[in-house]
């Protein structure tokens, strides 16, 4: 319980001051990015939170998987919802800083793609729960579907880009956020706002689970 | 073993008594073929030529596996489950499925080759790419044809479900097909044969530790 207001009280905070910071805070003038590194601090971290909520998902559709306790099934549910929420945030500001820095919202890249796959699937598992009418049928088949999504999207987004090319900072020789553009102001950014989209994220996903929790109950 | 050698021959025998099952499906991909030989009538290009193709392969590979999901009674599905086990049952249909897969995108091959005249410069890896992605195809349908016919055997719920998690293979087969066709040299195929090859295994591994919690319901 302590846990959970810390992370509550914390996560207003840490978001204000990502908020504020990320874009008052003085960036290194580098050739290209220039400003618009400044979306290190939203698009990176909100991709950051994304991962880790649809990990939290597969972890709790395997969990539904072994012990068939609907609670499972909604949190698997709710943390796929609030995934969501943080991937259309990334790929929208992803969009953005692209059109500054590649000349083009959409460009096809094995990354992009890839991200837009992953959306697509978790999209669709969205429409595979609402065709189902039996809970625990809705429960086994989706978070089968989970799993399988999950797995593929891995596979997917962390492996292939790796395979070929891409114009994505970090993969085929273009330099990574991270590696040298990154200097201690911005890390004194960036760290904090990764906490902050986490913990507003699961903050989030468990205000969507009481409101499931109480609708199912009813 | 001889569970999934059994079902395996049943599925055969099922289908060479009711062959309008498997007809069907051939007939829709040399309509699909037919069509495209109409509309489009010349494909210079090698990236076109490899994505009608596998766009093909798509569309009819959903019309054959979810043919054969169909075609179970609710009542045969209970009995087979009953008699095996679900990984032979899974394996069997998988392997089914990747047969029939196989021989369909053949069949492609040769009808889409004769209507779009293309140079292959590599023709082991370009059977190869076919062989490895139609089966990639038909393992992921399988599970997920599975989890569609829960929903009522939509055939568009099966679409996308199954879009998403095919598009890895998708991407990898057409870059395989391609190279194939340029004659790209074999150390960089190598890679790409060894990312389809692990997808399928992935994805088979995958349906067989997860179909026991789909079967018997």
């Amino acid at each position: 319980m302590k846990l959970h207001l810390a992370f509550k009280i914390l996560s207003f905070p840490l978001v204000i001051f990502a908020l504020t910071a990320g874009l008052l805070v003085d960036v290194p003038a580098l050739n290209i990015l220039n400003e618009t590194i400044r979306n290190l601090f939203f698009h990176v971290t909100s991709w950051f939170a994304m991962v880790l909520l649809f990990i939290a998902s597969f972890v709790y559709s395997i969990r539904y998987l072994r012990t068939g306790s609907p609670i499972d099934d909604l949190k698997a549910r709710a943390f796929v919802e609030t995934g969501m929420v943080f991937g259309i945030a990334g790929m929208v500001t992803g969009m953005l800083w692209a059109n500054y820095t590649w000349g083009a919202f959409w460009v096809p890249d094995p990354k992009l793609n890839g991200a837009a796959i992953a959306l697509l699937a978790y999209l669709a598992y969205g429409i595979l729960r609402n065709s189902l009418q039996d809970s625990i049928q809705r429960g086994k088949v989706s978070a089968v579907y989970n799993i399988f999504a999950f797995v593929m999207m891995i596979l997917f987004v962390f492996i292939l880009p790796r395979m070929t090319d891409s114009l994505h900072p970090g993969n085929g020789g273009n330099p990574a956020f991270s590696s040298y553009d990154l200097d201690d102001t911005m890390r004194m950014v960036f760290y904090p706002a990764i906490l902050g989209w986490i913990f507003l994220g699961l903050w989030m996903t468990e205000i969507r689970i009481r409101i499931a929790n109480l609708k199912m109950n009813r | 073993m001889d569970k999934f050698l059994a079902i395996l021959t049943k599925e055969f025998k099922s289908d060479f008594r009711n062959p309008y099952i498997l007809g069907g499906a051939g007939l829709f991909l040399l309509s699909t073929l037919f069509v495209c030989y109409i509309t489009v009538k010349r494909i210079p290009n090698p990236s076109t030529w490899v994505a009608l193709y596998w766009i093909i392969i798509l569309f009819s590979a959903f019309n054959a596996v979810a043919k054969s999901f169909t075609s179970e009674t609710r009542e045969r599905m209970l009995y087979l489950y009953t008699l095996t086990g679900p990984a032979a049952f899974i394996t069997s249909k998988a392997v089914y499925h990747a047969l029939v897969m196989i021989l369909l995108s053949l069949i492609a091959v040769v009808v889409y080759s004769t209507f779009f005249e293309m140079p292959i410069e590599d023709p082991t890896m370009f059977y190869t790419s076919v062989i490895l992605g139609a089966s990639g195809i038909a393992i992921i349908l399988s599970l997920l044809s599975t989890i569609a016919s829960k929903a009522g055997n939509n055939l568009t719920l099966m679409a996308i479900l199954a879009l998403p998690i095919l598009l890895p293979q998708m991407m990898v087969s057409t870059t395989l097909m391609k190279n194939a066709i340029d004659g790209i040299e074999f150390s960089i195929q190598l890679k790409y044969l060894f990312v389809l090859g692990g997808l399928n295994v992935v994805s088979f591994a995958l349906s067989v530790v997860l179909f026991p919690y789909l079967w018997r319901e």
